[in-house]
């Protein structure tokens, strides 16, 4: 499919990615408290920066109550950035890049020129299968409980019966991601674990995300700032989201418009990417987003492994913006996309797209 | 004092159940009547498609709308998914599938279960037919589910009022998550040391605060805490309020006092209730003690212990 003529929309201020950390994402993590989790990964970007919690200028986090199963559980974890004296904050009760939008937001405004973001999820306390069912309409769907893997199943057999993929195209996405997962020390699930059986036909327990608890944290800054930070800024040249209906009855479960959509606004199709992380927990969303985003085979899709191989709910999406700034702190990158989602069947999603100056 | 060791792992099951009541609009009110008197209604939007379920406004235009269409209990399933280990509160106990199903009359389609023996009696474009609860009350499970359907679908929307006697006008869409909630390390430490009718704090390795009831990092430094400091067991009352309004399954006669304490070698105050003095003589500085009851995992309540006030000025940075 030819991208359309974009109307990209320009970002004002030179914003980069100058540090990210994640946790080791495992299953279980019941000896740390959420802010138990959280800190380290939290010092470990402040300590690549140099910054002490008292220089950031705007702070930003991402979580959900319902899987702590508390209220107002974000509160718990302002702990640990040092909430007193006061500090300029705010909370998004979804994944972390939905935060870390609202950073940039706060930074393209001037009133900020560094952010601290961050997000966490401890799934392993719940059924996140049945947590995620709390974010559907509550009158016509909620009722009767469907789960986020059997969701993800119908958009699945919805691809199939549409000609986009079928299970051996879909078992190669599992294994490729679990492959590329070896390399990624944060990973939770390598390459050992097969596809296994159904979960929900037509998907099978390797088409789905781990469970698991991790959490994940950037440093945002603008102009100079983000160069005497870091030797290699990832500069967000443009982001973007967009949502569909709620009703998935309404929706072509096959395509993801809101994707393209975003990923025009944000220039994705300006000039080639190298890389894309996409938040794909299913292998079956992969083949959606690389349709939506228009990435060609020459793409290096989910290097990290993506959430296929460590899904911390909330912190997933901000991985895939972290991942993909690390790639080209490091120099493995010149252009990538960066893709999160929210809700289910890739309702909402956001895209990014990083540069890093040339060498 | 030494840095602790990593103590027990805490667990216990914490239940989140709410009754979430929820009022209808006047779509959502005839659609969800309609089901109940086996009746499927549609909406009308502005470029003339039909959507089931029907919605108050149009997904692509915003447009508000209302004109109600009744459509049939048979239609077409555009994809499934094979569930073969049902879940709690899904609608069927036995294997089913999940099916979107475009009902016929409509332009969209409706999400729930497929009964049909087993994945291979299941295929995109299949025909299938409402199977109505026995009981029905006005909500989306007044559907029991769909069962195979071998007729036509020649079948067109038509006009209804969407009226009704006795409307259904709200919903009672019940919640309930399980969970394991594990309290972390710190606040483990704090638990287990309650079980031994001791309250340990943690110190900030920054400030040198010592907080209490610890959670593992210091809020002003953004640290974490490790050093384990016991503190109290008594503390100073550093404010405090009359409660006069009885709590539901709270067997306490009111009125009673409940206190902001500074226990003693604590920097943050924690809140208990005072009993064992005249409501009316609770004060700023009173010296109090923890009173635990047999079995009690935390204190009942404190009490004076008798000794003068403490001065203000030793407290003054708590209240």
């Amino acid at each position: 499919m030819a991208p359309r003529k974009p109307s990209v929309m320009r970002p004002a201020r030179e914003v980069a990615i100058v540090a990210f950390g994640q946790t080791r994402h495992q299953r279980s993590t019941d000896e740390l408290s959420e802010v138990e989790m959280l800190m380290p990964v939290l010092h470990e970007v402040l300590a690549a920066t140099g910054l002490k919690t008292s220089d950031i200028g705007f702070t930003c986090s991402g979580s959900s109550d319902y899987l702590a199963g508390r209220a107002f559980s974000f509160t718990m974890a302002l702990d640990g950035v040092g909430a007193w004296p006061p500090i300029s904050e705010s909370h998004v009760e979804m994944d972390g890049a939905w935060a870390l939008y609202e950073a940039w937001t706060k930074l393209q405004t001037g009133e900020a020129d560094t952010a601290l973001v961050y997000s966490y999820g401890k799934s392993s306390p719940g059924s996140v299968r049945d947590v995620l069912t709390r974010q559907l309409d509550p009158y016509y769907v909620a009722p009767l409980w469907p789960d986020a893997v059997a969701l993800a199943a119908l958009q699945a057999q919805a691809l199939i019966d549409a000609g986009d993929t079928d299970e051996p195209a879909l078992a190669g996405i599992a294994t490729r991601s679990r492959a590329s997962a070896d390399a990624n020390p944060h990973a939770q699930r390598g390459s050992s674990a097969g596809q296994g059986d159904y979960a929900v036909r037509p998907l099978r327990r390797g088409d789905c995300p781990p469970v698991g608890d991790g959490a994940a944290a950037v440093i945002l800054a603008a102009g100079d700032r983000a160069r005497d930070l870091c030797e290699r800024p990832a500069w967000i040249r443009g982001i973007d989201h967009r949502i569909e209906a709620h009703a998935l009855g309404v929706r072509d479960l096959t395509e993801s418009p809101s994707t393209r959509l975003a990923a025009e606004r944000a220039g994705v199709f300006e000039r080639p990417v190298d890389t894309a992380e996409l938040h794909a927990p299913f292998t079956s969303q992969e083949v959606v987003l690389r349709k939506a985003l228009a990435l060609g085979d020459d793409v290096e899709v989910n290097p990290s492994g993506g959430a296929l191989a460590a899904n911390p709910v909330m912190a997933a999406g901000l991985i895939r913006l972290g991942e993909t700034a690390a790639r080209i702190h490091r120099g493995a990158s010149d252009r990538a996309v960066a893709h999160a989602t929210s809700g289910p069947c890739l309702q909402q999603n956001l895209v990014a797209v990083l540069e890093g100056d040339a060498s | 004092m030494a840095s602790a060791p990593s103590p027990e792992v805490l667990r216990a099951p914490l239940v989140v159940e709410f009754p979430f009541t929820r009022s209808l609009g006047p779509v959502q009110s005839a659609f969800l009547t309609g089901l109940r008197e086996r009746t499927v209604l549609g909406v009308r939007t502005g470029d003339g498609r039909t959507l089931v379920p029907p919605v108050e406004y149009d997904p692509v235009t915003a447009e508000e709308i209302r004109e109600l269409v009744e459509v049939s209990d048979t239609g077409t399933v555009t994809t499934w998914a094979w569930n073969h280990e049902p879940r709690r509160g899904q609608p069927l106990d036995t294997p089913f599938a999940w099916v979107l199903v475009k009902l016929d009359g409509a332009d969209t389609a409706l999400l729930h279960a497929l009964d049909v023996p087993g994945p291979d009696a299941v295929r995109s474009g299949m025909r299938v037919r409402i199977r109505w609860a026995d009981e029905r009350v006005g909500a989306i499970t007044d559907i029991a589910c769909f069962e195979a359907y071998e007729g036509g679908d020649a079948v067109r929307p038509a006009p209804h009022s969407g009226e009704f006697a006795d409307p259904v006008t709200g919903i009672v869409a019940a919640a309930r998550l399980d969970y394991t909630y594990s309290p972390g390390r710190a606040q483990s430490a704090y638990i287990g040391a309650l079980a031994e009718r001791r309250t340990v704090g943690e110190r900030c390795p920054s400030c040198r605060k010592v907080y209490v009831p610890p959670r593992g990092a210091c809020p002003t430094c953004g640290v974490a805490t490790a050093e384990r400091v016991e503190v109290g067991p008594r503390g100073t009352v550093t404010t405090y309020c009359i409660v006069n309004i009885k709590a539901k399954n709270l067997d306490i006669e009111v009125p009673y006092v409940y206190a902001h304490i500074a226990l003693d070698g604590a920097d943050l105050a924690l809140h208990a209730r005072i009993a064992g003095i005249p409501y009316d003589q609770v004060r700023m500085g009173l010296r109090v003690e923890p009173v635990w009851t047999e079995g009690g995992r935390f204190p009942d309540h404190y009490r004076p212990t008798g000794e003068p006030d403490a001065d203000y000025d030793t407290y003054k940075e708590l209240v």
